[in-house]
């Protein structure tokens, strides 16, 4: 159970940083898992370089998955779009550090699908971008 | 009479594993499903090495034996629910394939654009999602009995709508979510003075009390194997014999017709018209027997049983701070209780009690239009059967406890 819920976990749940909206944003995109009706939006802002500068959650969610888009968040500012678009669920899991069933493993992955569907989704987000 | 719970334990293995080394199964999901007792494992064990062959139409030993069982199960159930002749029970796999069946066939055949169907807001999805699918298709109108702040149906806001003239009403016996135990002879009687047909889901209501449907004049009423000891897979369409006999066939096949040309067919006679290919024979068995083996014990003390524990329940769970109970106030409940737990989220809740080896549900119990209406994205289910005792609440309690200190 200390596995589980590890302090950094828990602490990410109670207290998440990178929790809320941006607006203007240049990326929006929400969705959620059927299973719980967990719901997370993600929201982005990148620079000419299509390197993200500030990324933020909201929505409602168990703490493995509010956790989890709070380290995601964290960890992909800096990065580019290009980058964030690889990322598979090993990174996630890594965030987390911990071990994961397949039922709980959609809550820790959700932030991630959210943030993926919304950057193939949108078309060519890429073009869009370095119109602006 | 009270129940010999120690005795009942031992009758089904699973309760007597530990979930982990040295952890104990406290298994309060039987609204879910529930455990199976050995006696309905060993009858589908006893089929496959012994009798089994396909049925009704082998001349050898083997299948004559076969159809016999199946046939046999058919008549328990028939007994078990008083309905008047083993013509109305229909094998499906489960209530949601009865209820399907339902609206497939005699919805198809005699609902018509504008008709109206009433509904009601606590409804398992498996009640709503088929008559939403027909009403698509046939540009049918819905409407649904609210729920009240206590968590009963509105019956004055039901006699209101059983003036727009529904050709049908369809609802829930005992909600899976809230427990509430509808009235359902009362809701029948005015359904068939307003007119209506009436169609009860019965999952949660045949495992867990005495259920007449003669007494009940429904017109279709449906359940599941597996929520009464039974095996999954295999479910219980029941219909009145007229009802049923006006109904055109459900899934085409074998064992449904008389005779088949190249570009006809003759539907059998009922119950088979509404039993397409092989059906679940080892399950329809082992259902069989789950029906004997609770009749043994007795629905009425079965009931009793539940309701001893759930207010056991429902009282020590005060003791739990930051806990919610999903409406505690219901008249007639059955044993569900559903509560929230502050901001802990109840995957969470789940997840610390699975470390004590304690097995709730966790999520919207297939009721998302029932939580969205309490502005609850979810909730945690803790159900109670025949074999659950106050020991199993008292560590349901423990482990509630524990969720608080790891999220303090």
């Amino acid at each position: 159970m200390d596995d589980f819920y590890r302090e950094l976990i828990v602490e990410h749940y109670k207290n998440p940083t990178y929790k809320g909206t941006l607006d203007p944003n240049d990326f929006t995109y929400e969705d959620e898992n059927p299973l719980c009706g967990d719901h997370i939006r993600v929201d982005l802002r990148v620079d000419e370089n299509q390197v993200i500068t500030e990324a933020v959650f909201s929505g409602h969610g168990c703490a493995i998955s509010q956790a989890s888009a709070d380290l995601l968040m964290e960890s992909i500012i800096g990065k580019p779009l290009d980058e964030v678009k690889k990322m598979t669920k090993e990174t996630v899991l890594e965030l987390l550090g911990i071990e994961l069933g397949p039922v709980r493993l959609k809550c820790a992955l959700l932030s991630l699908k959210v943030l993926k569907a919304g950057l193939y989704g949108i078309g060519n987000i890429e073009e869009e971008l370095s119109e602006i | 009479m009270n129940l010999d719970i120690n005795k009942i334990k031992t009758d089904f293995p699973i309760l007597n594993r530990e979930v982990r080394p040295g952890t104990r199964l406290v298994y309060l999901d039987s609204t879910a499903t529930a455990q199976k007792p050995s006696v309905v494992i060993d009858s589908m064990k006893q089929y496959y090495e012994m009798s089994n062959a396909n049925i009704h139409r082998g001349i050898h030993q083997l299948a004559e034996e076969a159809t016999s069982m199946y046939e046999s199960a058919r008549q328990k159930i028939a007994r078990f629910i008083h309905a008047r002749s083993t013509k109305e029970i229909i094998f499906t796999r489960n209530a949601t394939e009865s209820i399907n069946l339902v609206a497939q066939t005699w919805g198809r055949k005699f609902l018509n654009a504008g008709d109206l169907i009433i509904l009601t807001e606590m409804e398992h999805h498996s009640n709503l999602v088929p008559w939403q699918m027909l009403a698509e298709e046939k540009n049918l109108e819905l409407d649904f009995i609210p729920v009240t702040a206590i968590g009963e149906l509105d019956s004055t806001a039901y006699d209101r709508l059983l003036e727009k003239n529904p050709k049908l009403v369809a609802f829930t016996h005992m909600s899976n979510v809230l427990g509430t135990i509808n009235p359902a002879k009362e809701m029948v009687q005015k359904a068939h003075d307003a007119g209506a047909l009436v169609l009860i889901d019965g999952a949660q209501s045949v495992p867990h009390f005495s259920v007449d449907v003669n007494d009940l004049d429904a017109d279709f009423y449906v359940f599941s194997a597996h929520k009464m000891v039974g095996p999954t897979g295999i479910g219980v369409l029941y219909g009145k014999e007229k009802l049923l006999a006006e109904m055109p066939p459900f899934l085409g096949g074998g064992d449904m017709i008389k005779k088949v040309h190249l570009r006809s067919f003759k539907a059998n006679d009922l119950p088979h018209k509404f039993e397409a290919g092989t059906p679940a024979i080892a399950e329809a068995i082992g259902f069989g027997k789950a029906i004997d083996y609770l009749s043994a014990i007795g629905m009425e003390n079965i009931a009793d049983h539940e309701k001893k524990i759930t207010q056991y329940a429902l009282q020590k769970l005060q003791v739990v701070e930051n806990l919610k109970v999903f409406c505690p106030n219901v008249t007639e409940r059955g044993g569900v209780i559903s509560f929230e737990m502050g901001f802990v989220h109840p995957h969470d809740v789940a997840q610390v009690l699975d470390h004590y080896g304690i097995a709730v549900r966790a999520g919207h119990h297939c009721a998302m239009p029932l939580h969205e209406k309490f502005g609850l994205p979810a909730t945690s289910r803790a159900s109670f059967y025949l074999y659950n005792d106050y020991e199993d609440v008292d560590l349901l309690v423990i482990g509630l406890q524990h969720v608080n200190e790891m999220f303090a």
